[in-house]
């Protein structure tokens, strides 16, 4: 398979320290694949996602997307922050079209754009909301919508759901692979949780403690589409649960 | 079918119960509290009128007094010119204060080399009791107009500054880090970013500088040329006209609390998502 993303010999050290994130890490990201990261906590997932987007640069090593190096953040990628990132004194509609009046889009076709994008989040009617006024799975559809709206072919995604509680995030997940099914995007997925990297991924990459290297990567058995109840449903999904976990484990200890 | 529907309708029935159970208990408490307040202006007007009746006029005068004094003094026209002509001082210097605090605020936010070198001038120059400055600010730029209006300039201009400067080095760094994950330029940050984010602060700190600008009105009225506002507080005192001096101070605390709540309003309009759920 084309590799759309190639972390080669990447390294990058924490600011004036000489800890590093992480370290000789080389993966391919596939061509419309999704990849979910998953690794203990504080091992460097979300200093890799900003490596890869250019807004950090790395320390040795390459990060090439369509073979070129990646030295700022480029127009082919948009990013979905774990804190959803919305600017508070715009409305939903504007918020989403601030990628595209960055990239020079003229007005009308950015209307046309927004609104697809909010149709497909599910948040037509909320255009003219500010975010405080929305609930947290609302805002971060926006902060979806906002990184869509671009067409970008690689989605950066930044332990989005985190921050919301259970039934949101599940909710969101669903949408989430429904929403890839009518636009196939390259997903680079950081996340904490094993569940979702095993519901949402079709590759899940185990990393390994600070400082990070792939400790293993897994082919997620169910093809797509798929649901994420049937996935959870499947009684080898337990199995595989418990292979991603035990991999962790020994990472923690 | 119906059995459903009923159920939606209990359901829906409920809620708008419960709703209005909320809002009658909101419209209840603000009407209490509105209440406290008009009672105890009413009773601290009481106190003051009974307690300066029983005192000579000479020394202090009761709230109705001074009403009527200040009816007469309107009706005659002496109380405009003297006003007009501090309020207008006092607009200048607070306007060139706003300009100026802003501008620096921004800079020296901004660039490096500039905080570096000028915050401790700043904080010296903000901790400076500005009155001690007036004898100096007469030498230099006169008795007349300008030197109060750099009087009061001097008394506005440093809130503004400082909350400018706090403002814009309060920018959250993850909405810039968004900012610049969509390729943004350093000059589409500042419209995007930079001052919506400061916009309160900049508020707030006129705000500040207005409380302040009015009393370095009165000082400049005070302290050099004796005119305005002053003019007309320091011919009463030595008249022994109680109640025609507190006329404009009374007017100065009004306006002063008049101002200040409208730039309060202005501040939650602009930035209502930092007063969302105090309602709730």
């Amino acid at each position: 398979m084309k590799a759309k993303i190639r972390i080669d010999n990447a390294c990058r050290m924490f600011v004036g320290g000489t800890v590093s994130a992480f370290e000789g890490l080389s993966f391919d990201v596939y061509d419309n694949e999704i990849l979910c990261i998953v690794g203990p906590s504080g091992c460097g997932k979300t200093t890799l996602l900003r490596c890869i987007d250019g807004l950090v640069p790395l320390s040795a090593g390459r990060i090439l997307l369509d073979g070129s190096p990646v030295t700022a953040p480029p127009s082919r990628m948009a990013v979905v922050f774990q804190h959803f990132g919305l600017f508070p004194w715009k409305t939903v509609e504007a918020n989403v079209a601030y990628g595209l009046r960055l990239g020079g889009v003229s007005r009308s076709d950015a209307t046309a754009r927004v609104r697809r994008a909010l149709t497909l989040v599910g948040l037509e009617t909320f255009a003219g909301y500010y975010p405080y006024q929305l609930s947290g799975g609302m805002q971060q559809r926006v902060g979806l919508a906002r990184a869509l709206a671009i067409d970008p072919d690689v989605l950066l995604m930044d332990e989005p759901f985190a921050a919301l509680d259970a039934q949101t995030r599940e909710i969101l997940q669903e949408e989430m692979l429904r929403i890839l099914e009518q636009e196939r995007k390259t997903i680079v997925f950081v996340t904490h949780s094993i569940d979702e990297a095993l519901v949402l991924g079709d590759r899940v990459i185990v990393l390994t403690a600070r400082p990070a290297r792939v400790r293993a990567v897994l082919t997620v058995p169910y093809a797509r589409p798929r649901s994420v109840a049937a996935v959870r449903a499947d009684p080898a999904f337990g199995a595989l649960r418990s292979q991603v976990w035990d991999l962790l484990r020994q990472e923690l200890q | 079918m119906n059995a459903a529907a009923s159920v939606a309708d209990t359901a829906s029935a409920q809620q708008r119960a419960v709703r209005e159970a909320a809002s009658r208990l909101r419209r209840r408490r603000r009407f209490h509290d509105a209440l406290v307040r008009v009672v105890s202006v009413c009773a601290v007007l009481a106190i003051w009128e009974v307690g300066a009746r029983a005192i000579s006029p000479l020394l202090f005068a009761p709230p109705s007094r001074i009403a009527v004094a200040g009816v007469a003094m309107i009706a005659s026209g002496e109380l405009w010119p003297y006003l007009s002509l501090s309020f207008r001082v006092a607009a200048i210097g607070m306007l060139l204060g706003t300009i100026v605090g802003i501008a620096a605020g921004v800079l020296i936010a901004r660039v490096r080399l500039l905080d570096l070198s000028l915050e401790p001038f700043v904080i010296a120059l903000y901790s400076t009791p500005m009155v001690a400055l007036i004898p100096l600010v007469v030498i230099w730029a006169g008795f007349g107009d300008s030197g109060k209006i750099v009087v009061i300039f001097l008394f506005a201009v440093f809130p503004v500054l400082l909350n400018t400067y706090q403002g814009v080095r309060g920018v959250d760094p993850r909405l810039l880090e968004v900012a610049r994950s969509f390729r943004t330029s350093e000059r589409a940050l500042w419209g995007d970013v930079i001052l919506p984010s400061a916009l309160p602060f900049i508020v707030a700190g006129m705000r500040l500088a207005l409380g302040r600008a009015l009393i370095g009105m009165v000082i400049a009225d005070l302290y050099t040329s004796v005119s305005g506002i002053g003019y007309l507080i320091v011919r009463y005192a030595q008249n022994l006209q109680i109640d025609r001096l507190l006329v404009p101070v009374v007017i100065l605390s009004l306006t002063g609390v008049t101002l200040v709540q409208a730039l309060r309003w202005v501040e939650t309009r602009i930035a209502p998502w930092q007063f969302a759920g105090h309602d709730e």
